[in-house]
């Protein structure tokens, strides 16, 4: 099978509601069964992000598969690192490398690392792992952009558990300071972390009012209506003299019931015989 | 006399007409390591993050992977002191091209005391793959393997001191990275050194041979990786090597050395550095006395192992 490579340099892409939908229940399959042939992985973050992340780079995102270091493209940034599953997803879909290649996650020689990696894998901006250096890195990314007078822009994805690294904090004042309105932010605010609700573990709310103060520019959205996630995008790429954030309200584990809301899921696969459970609701929508 | 941070300074200035990739980072120490100067020259490549390291070092990586050659620097307790995760994880971890300069290495550091005297940093950065380690001995040095490792893809830690040193160099001298400088030929051990003590290897050998004692002066400048061929060659013909460092014994030079040549030559090895202590304050040539690193310990180590032959 051959993958189709399409290019997405050019902006403007009509919106077509049921295309995206579809792709995201599409690309929530690819998660779970990319999850199940590795045996280990996280779940419950890959999920609840799903569609934000298909709305960068079916719709807002100008970048190219066939040309993945054009230096014009729009990067998205995947801070919270072990929501790889959903990069590759939708990297793979995109055209970045075939589908099959999904089911080498997490074994050895693999370009698709448990985390990702940019020297492996086409697509793949930064390394992820350790929580709290991405939106550092986009800082970097945004400067170097707008020192070379370029017009691409930055998103750089982070969790709410990420919210305790102090790092975020550090880049928070620093991207105001830069005043880089070519850099958005986008956390996806699913309620749970590793060890359960992050409201339990560190408590992060008002966490709107903290960006708030912190200079941003602030967006809260829906984080499963495409309209909203597309309209926040359009308003991110307006707002001059400032970063912006986009608080997405998702879920962790969205789309299987028995995982949504579950810690126990940010970093447990389940049974082969329960991922088909998974599937068959996916599949049902 | 002359200080190594001015020296950084001036090569970036000069690196900066050169090259309109180089980018420079700070963390509200850009006037003390003279980043500064880069600064005021080329204001639009130049970016304070405030007392920051950790997202420093991001920045920096973000700057690097848009193809950027990003100089970071600071305190050498501050990075990689607060900043290992992020140096191993982006800039080691994706071979990026960023140059982390850190200053302020050693407890010649002098009066801020221990918890400004880095003496650990060189063993957390070589133990990290894909990572170079080099310290310079000279302002001379300074400049020239600074302006080396600029033309080299990917990262180095590059570490210099507080107080102004002895010049060792001329502006005419051709210094590499990865090849031990011979700076003075010797028959019955072998003085391995860096940073400050090189200038005080030197002054050592001198008393070695009013002693009768033929001292070789090797400036081992890269620690990582280390130019083992020429401690093979000495090893050969001298009875010892005294590794001289201002740093724990345990991890920088002496360390590198001493795992080096027992797999490929061993040799009876004597290490001046800092015992596995803490510095405190003081000023630069007490505290050098104090924590064993002179032109004396350096002297006394050579001594032991000819008279141990």
């Amino acid at each position: 099978m051959t993958t189709q490579v399409i290019s997405f340099r050019d902006p403007g892409r009509s919106l077509d509601l049921a295309r995206l939908r579809k792709i995201s229940s599409e690309i929530r399959e690819d998660i779970l069964m990319m999850l199940s042939e590795a045996g280990s992985g996280h779940p419950g973050g890959s999920l609840s992000a799903v569609e934000v992340v298909v709305s960068l780079f079916f719709v807002k995102m100008r970048h190219d598969p066939s040309d993945p270091l054009w230096p014009d493209r729009d990067r998205f940034l995947l801070s919270k690192g072990h929501a790889a599953p959903l990069l590759y997803a939708v990297l793979s879909k995109c055209g970045y490398f075939p589908h099959e290649e999904l089911k080498t996650l997490r074994k050895i020689g693999s370009r698709l690392q448990g985390h990702p990696d940019p020297t492996k894998l086409p697509g793949v901006e930064i390394p992820g792992g350790p929580e709290g250096i991405g939106l550092s890195e986009g800082i970097g990314m945004a400067l170097s952009s707008r020192l070379d007078k370029r017009s691409s822009r930055i998103y750089v994805m982070m969790g709410d558990g990420e919210m305790d690294e102090g790092e975020v904090w550090e880049a928070a004042m620093c991207a105001s300071k830069f005043r880089l309105e070519n850099l958005t932010a986008i956390i996806d605010r699913n309620g749970v972390q590793q060890d359960g609700i992050t409201e339990q573990i560190m408590p992060i709310e008002p966490l709107a009012a903290k960006w708030r103060a912190f200079n941003w520019n602030v967006l809260e959205v829906d984080g499963y209506d495409f309209s909203s996630i597309l309209a926040a995008l359009e308003k991110a790429e307006k707002a001059k003299n400032r970063p912006t954030v986009i608080v997405a309200h998702t879920t962790k584990g969205k789309g299987v019931d028995f995982m949504e809301w579950q810690s126990e899921y940010h970093g447990k696969v389940p049974e082969k015989a329960v991922v088909q459970k998974a599937l068959e609701q996916i599949k049902r929508g | 006399m002359a200080a190594m941070r001015d020296a950084l300074g001036e090569v970036l200035v000069s690196l900066g007409a050169r090259d309109p990739k180089l980018v420079v980072v700070g963390a509200d120490t850009t006037g003390s390591l003279k980043l500064s100067a880069f600064g005021t020259k080329y204001p639009d490549r130049f970016f304070n993050v405030g007392i920051a390291e950790q997202n420093m070092i991001g920045v920096s990586a973000g700057l690097a992977l848009a193809g950027k050659t990003v100089i970071a620097g600071t305190y050498a307790v501050f990075m990689p002191g607060r900043a290992v995760d992020q140096i191993r994880n982006t800039i080691a971890y994706c071979k990026l091209n960023v140059k982390l300069i850190a200053s302020h290495g050693g407890v010649s550091v002098g009066p801020d005391g221990g918890s400004h005297q880095a003496l650990e940093d060189v063993a957390t950065m070589r133990v990290i793959p894909n990572m170079r380690v080099i310290v310079p001995s000279d302002a001379i040095s300074t400049k020239k393997l600074i302006s080396a490792a600029c033309s080299s893809p990917g990262p180095y830690y590059i570490r210099i001191a507080r107080p102004s040193s002895e010049v060792i160099y001329s502006e005419e001298s051709e210094l590499s990275i990865g090849k031990t400088e011979v700076l003075r030929d010797g028959s019955d051990v072998a003085i391995v050194s860096n940073g400050l003590l090189t200038s005080r290897a030197l002054k050592a050998a001198e008393t070695l041979k009013s002693q009768g004692v033929s001292a070789a002066v090797l400036d081992s400048h890269t620690v990582k990786p280390l130019d083992i061929e020429t401690l093979v060659r000495f090893s050969r013909s001298v009875c010892g090597i005294v590794t001289a460092e201002e740093h724990n014994v345990i991890g920088g030079l002496g360390s590198a050395v001493a795992e080096s040549l027992s797999e490929s030559r061993p040799t009876r090895i004597r290490r001046v550095g800092v015992r596995d202590v803490f510095g405190e304050s003081g000023e630069t040539e007490e505290l050098m006395a104090k924590y064993g690193v002179t032109e004396r310990d350096i002297s006394e180590a050579a001594m032991k192992l000819v008279k141990e032959r």
